[in-house]
């Protein structure tokens, strides 16, 4: 068998890719397996297609987006587009207002619900949010348990996460039940 | 590095093929991401940088009463076998093995827990559990993150929880997987069909060693895309609901190999069995696919006189840098491949 690729070499490496969740089988000389291999690193995975999220939406106004810098550690708005890596933990108060539509795409969510450090930081960043009233102002409670339900329930469906939302489901019915 | 060759003499506790649904899952795998709040990041960090967060990690990972029993090893000063090795063992990833500068990896004597210091993030943690398992790894995890956290300042913030590298990451910071064989599912051509659904879910799969590698012998690893939003027990329950459906049509496509087309499945099974026994060359793609079909045939009653952990075990000693371990040289791939088939002549035919 001939290499897929060059069509020269005799194929040694068999892979088997997913793609867009589809299989795809590939048969590969040795060398055309390395090229392909560093470029598989290059461009697999939900991370590394950041770059091009990141660039959703923000077309709209370059100039701004140039200036755009982490007092921290210096990284600018354009180096995360490019590496899909942020510099550091401030980075995520500067670049805050191009992160949190991008969080949002990505998860679905731009707000944690999980567990916390035993220890919180010194320097932690202080998130701003419109919702949240003024920066550094003491942060609101959490919203109400049942519009957290809803509202998770209302993401779930748009994102078509039906298990997700017939779990949520069930609790809001719970709910309702124990009120 | 007698710690590394150490290792050649045990199993690692996750491929003892015990635990629920051993049958179709290999392993539970929970993985937490945590970043030092005053220092930059590891891939925007100068070397001094980097050092400083290694030392500072290195200290914190020696006082916890959690970690006692481990092996703390820093990556520059390792040869290339070495590292490729710890590859395969599933110890740390492909990333943290091609650029060794500043970094170090932490595991126990058993294998449940890896700690790679300044991968793309400064702490990434790993614990493995053999079966469907993900609850008793997340506990593990949990206690030893909590330790950490008192040790040391992570970077956190109220609003969207643990900051990460890269914003995929951030929030919990944890992915939740599971390692499944799907032979069944693969030879009735359903497979395809479950990749696209399961997406739908908020999960993901990928190949035997995580992100960016193939499918090979018929493995997946399914973990949770997003990781933001949710509590971990909510990450955890929804992907052990959906892998516990993925069991069930595996389990039912199993039977119906059994009812409509047995003889073919027996004969597949039974020659793959001969090639193993008998062949004098034999590459590690052939090798795991195989020996997928001989766990198959295991789980299915019709090869009983070998175990799950034994071919377990043959998965991992047939890799490049195990073999070469072995035999204590570096071997060229056709030398592998005549070693290889050496190896699996001896142990199957025991």
């Amino acid at each position: 068998m001939k290499c897929d690729i060059c069509a020269k070499n005799d194929a040694t490496v068999h892979l088997t890719e997913i793609v867009d969740n589809k299989m795809t089988k590939l048969h590969l000389c040795e060398e055309c397996a390395k090229k392909k291999g560093a470029e598989m690193e290059e461009h697999f995975g939900l991370s590394d297609l950041l770059a091009g999220l990141a660039d959703f939406g923000t077309d709209m106004k370059p100039e701004k987006e140039t200036i755009v810098k982490c007092p921290k550690c210096g990284m600018t708005y354009q180096d995360f587009k490019k590496r899909g890596r942020l510099g550091c933990a401030e980075c995520y108060t500067a670049f805050e207002e191009h992160l949190m539509p991008l969080m949002k795409r990505i998860h679905g969510s731009s707000e944690h619900f999980g567990k916390s450090p035993i220890k919180t930081s010194r320097v932690r960043p202080k998130m701003a949010s419109p919702k949240r009233g003024k920066v550094g102002a003491k942060p609101a409670k959490k919203p109400d348990k049942m519009d957290e339900l809803k509202a998770r329930l209302h993401r779930a469906i748009k994102f078509e996460e039906f298990e997700e939302a017939a779990k949520l489901r069930d609790m809001i019915r719970k709910l309702e039940k124990m009120k | 590095m007698m710690k590394i060759d150490n290792l050649l003499k045990n199993m690692s506790e996750w491929l003892k093929g015990s635990g629920p649904h051993s049958n179709i899952v290999i392993s539970s795998r929970i993985r937490s991401a945590r970043n030092l709040a005053d220092v930059p990041f590891t891939q925007w960090a100068n070397k001094k940088q980097r050092d400083e967060s290694r030392k500072m990690i290195k200290s914190a990972l020696e006082s916890s009463p959690f970690l006692k029993k481990s092996n703390y090893l820093d990556m520059d000063g390792l040869s290339d076998i070495d590292k490729q090795f710890l590859v395969e063992r599933h110890l740390m990833s492909r990333e943290h093995a091609s650029t060794p500068d500043s970094k170090a990896l932490l595991f126990d004597d058993k294998e449940i827990v890896s700690i790679m210091v300044n991968e793309e993030d400064h702490i990434r943690m790993q614990v493995m559990q053999s079966g469907f398992n993900l609850t008793e790894a997340w506990r593990i995890a949990n206690e030893i993150d909590n330790d950490l956290s008192a040790r040391l300042n992570f970077a956190y913030s109220e609003k969207i929880g643990y900051l990460t590298a890269c914003p995929t990451n951030a929030g919990t910071g944890v992915r939740a997987s599971m390692m499944l064989h799907l032979p069944a599912l693969m030879l009735t051509n359903q497979a395809n069909k479950l990749l696209q659904t399961i997406s739908k879910l908020g999960l993901t799969a990928r190949g035997f060693y995580g992100e960016g590698t193939d499918v090979q012998g018929n493995f997946f690893q399914v973990s949770n895309q997003v990781t933001l939003g949710r509590t971990e027990e909510e990450i955890i329950d929804n992907i052990e609901r959906v892998i516990s459906q993925i069991i069930a049509r595996e389990e039912a496509a199993r039977k119906t190999l059994l009812m409509r087309s047995k003889e073919k499945l027996v004969d597949r099974i039974w020659r793959s069995y001969g090639t193993l026994r008998s062949a004098h060359i034999i590459t590690s793609n052939e090798t795991i696919e195989l020996l997928s079909d001989i766990r198959l045939g295991i789980d299915m009653d019709i090869i009983k006189d070998i175990t799950t952990a034994g071919i377990n075990d043959l998965f991992v000693l047939t890799q490049p840098a195990h073999l070469q371990k072995m035999e204590k040289k570096s071997l060229s791939a056709s030398e592998r491949d005549l070693k290889r088939a050496e190896l699996i002549r001896k142990r199957l035919s025991k």
